[in-house]
């Protein structure tokens, strides 16, 4: 094993055995199959991300992967080796639970020491590691304290500090930010993919948080009801998403269909298109060649800060949302009851389902 | 929560009327087991020990007292094992019929201790055919001092829950080593407090023991009943009766502050 400092300049390039491959997994919870039929192979050093809503079963496949739920069906690999049946302990995986689940009656150190100390590492060893650790997440001069003593961002720093000092070949987190104020959690996110960068462990992080995905995964897979939805990169995600829900779960869900579709864009089917890429102008404006339009009415104008949203009732039916920063002064056109004309380029009408 | 001033005060009086009306005589004994006449005529002319020192000469007295020391430890270690054991099964693991064992765990609490008593003479008499005397009443006692280890205990592994645990076994631990390292510092206030509980609710038990005794066993407060109704006994009687209140009180208070600082203990995380 190397140390965390070496690990920055060894990191290798994806090896033939993924890290972790998941084959055909089920978990039944009674009737309910909360995970069903999951196929997924990761490579080393990659940052993962389960994206979902509660109930879709990303949490459940973590817990499979580290050992705290029995699957149903399905093998579970870790680095080619199946680990299917082994308990949490025998795998070399470790977790960073969404409650962080410090042990209250250890101070800092004797937590991070912990996965060392029963693995029977010797006393001056561990404890350099473990110092080191708190250094790599800034917790120097911490370690005497309790956990109880330490605000939310600190405790999450010492559950990931008692993970990595394991060095493990596969780094769980279950919604590790969720408990953290907006301004912390994106602090935290790029801190997160910093280190992850850094020591060069595979994470696999859970999160419904599609924002936080798209900041921080390599790759993100998108659960729905058990099963993926789509497995693709943040931008191909964001652009081109393979159904109705990854539309309308990873970012703003903007639908043309059936009938609607037919009337602005001359083809029945479903389509969507991002609210920034919608330009919004007075009615009587040309549309200039190879952009779409579509005429209608302002229904509501959301003042964001740095941008305003509008949703425009279209004449043709349904409604689009628009997103426009705020360069200037206050736009003329968002306020109730204008009369607008959208338009956008026919590239970014992306056909849900379609081949990009 | 906001009370009305009339309202207040109706419930300060009562709870200070409540309050009195059980210490006071308790109070009473005390200050009795220094009292110079026999009869304990009220107020008291003289302070003295004489009683104390002569309870302390009183062989019976002493003996019962070792008796009831002894069953209560006996008692509480039993209970203290077992309490915890089904603890961890209900609380940790789910089977058929968890809940009624639960209700079955808890009820000798709630049963009228002359049925129990009555109950555990037949049984031990006729079914088992065991002698009466000190085995027989750590049996009785441990039915109901189970009760106390197990409320406490669950309620503190409800509290913990099974993260701690997983996140042992997580970082590399075997159950043995997440019990000794994890677990059972966890819990280990809650046995404390749960165990001298128990030992407080056998030490001054009195129903079930007269049914499950035998005659030549005496706990403390068989003695003190026995003894009750002889004039002659009466400030000795009075002296052990101070000496008991004594000796409930501490555990109880104790357990009391254990389970408070566990409360500060589980908001940490």
């Amino acid at each position: 094993m190397t140390s965390l400092g070496e690990q920055v300049t060894t990191q290798t390039p994806p090896d033939t055995a993924a890290a972790v491959s998941l084959r055909g997994l089920r978990k039944t919870f009674g009737e309910v199959a909360a995970v069903d039929g999951v196929d997924l192979d990761l490579a080393e050093g990659e940052f993962f991300s389960m994206l979902g809503p509660s109930g879709s079963g990303k949490t459940t496949v973590l817990r499979m992967i580290a050992g705290f739920e029995e699957p149903t069906a399905g093998r579970i690999l870790l680095g080619g080796v199946d680990v299917t049946e082994r308990p949490p302990y025998a795998r070399d995986v470790n977790t960073v639970f969404q409650d962080y689940a410090l042990f209250p009656h250890m101070s800092v150190l004797q937590n991070v020491e912990y996965g060392l100390r029963v693995k029977g590492v010797d006393r001056r060893s561990r404890r350099t590691r473990a110092l080191e650790a708190l250094e790599t997440v800034r917790l120097e001069g911490f370690g005497d304290r309790r956990p109880s003593q330490l605000s939310g961002g600190q405790r999450q720093r010492v559950a990931l500090a008692r993970a990595l000092v394991n060095r493990p070949k596969l780094l769980l987190l279950d919604e590790p930010l969720g408990a953290l104020d907006l301004k912390l959690r994106r602090e935290m996110q790029l801190e997160l993919k910093a280190l992850q960068r850094d020591v060069g462990i595979t994470f696999v992080f859970v999160t419904h948080d599609q924002e936080e995905a798209l900041t921080m995964s390599d790759r993100i897979a998108v659960f729905n009801g058990g099963r993926i939805e789509q497995l693709a990169g943040p931008a191909e995600l964001y652009e081109h998403p393979a159904s109705a829900f990854v539309a309308g779960f990873v970012g703003t869900s903007n639908l043309l269909e059936g009938d609607v579709a037919a009337a602005v864009l001359g083809t029945p089917g479903l389509f969507t298109v991002r609210p920034e890429k919608i330009d919004m102008h007075t009615r009587d404006a040309a549309a200039g060649p190879g952009s779409c339009t579509a005429t209608g009415v302002v229904r509501e104008v959301v003042y964001l800060g740095s941008a305003t949203q509008a949703v425009v009732d279209l004449d043709a039916g349904g409604s689009l949302i628009v997103l426009q920063q705020n360069r200037s002064v206050q736009d003329q056109l968002a306020h109730r009851g204008a009369q607008v004309r959208l338009t956008w380029r026919r590239e970014h009408t992306v056909e849900i389902g379609g081949s990009a | 929560m906001t009370i009305s001033g009339p309202t207040r005060m109706v419930l300060r009086i009562l709870t200070i009327v409540i309050l009195a009306i059980i210490y006071i005589p308790l109070l009473l004994v005390l200050v009795n087991s220094f009292n110079v006449n026999k009869t304990f005529a009220w107020p008291p002319r003289d302070f003295t020990l004489e009683w104390w020192r002569r309870a302390a000469e009183s062989q019976g007295a002493l003996d019962a007292l070792w008796v009831s020391v002894r069953v209560g430890l006996v008692a509480t270690v039993i209970a203290l094992v077992l309490g915890t054991m089904i603890a961890f099964a209900l609380q940790r693991f789910s089977f058929y019929g968890r809940d009624s064992v639960s209700l079955l765990v808890i009820l000798p609490i709630a049963l009228p201790g002359i049925v129990t008593g009555i109950a555990l003479n037949n049984a031990f008499r006729t079914i088992f055919g065991f002698e009466l005397g000190f085995g027989t009443i750590v049996i009785a006692h441990a039915t109901f001092c189970i009760v106390t280890v197990f409320n406490n205990v669950i309620a503190r592994l409800r509290r913990t829950g099974v993260h701690l645990e997983q996140a042992s076994a997580d970082l590399g631990a075997s159950g043995f080593t997440t019990f000794r390292l994890v677990t059972f510092p966890l819990i280990r206030s809650a046995l404390l407090a749960g165990g001298l509980l128990a030992f407080a609710l056998s030490f001054d038990e009195i129903i079930v023991t007269t049914f499950t005794a035998g005659a030549n066993q005496q706990t403390l407060p068989i003695w003190i009943f026995n003894n009750l109704f002889r004039p002659n006994q009466a400030p000795i009687v009075n002296v052990v009766a101070a000496a008991l209140i004594v000796f409930s009180v501490i555990p109880v208070w104790l357990a009391q502050k254990l389970s408070g600082d566990a409360e500060s203990l589980g908001a940490g995380r």
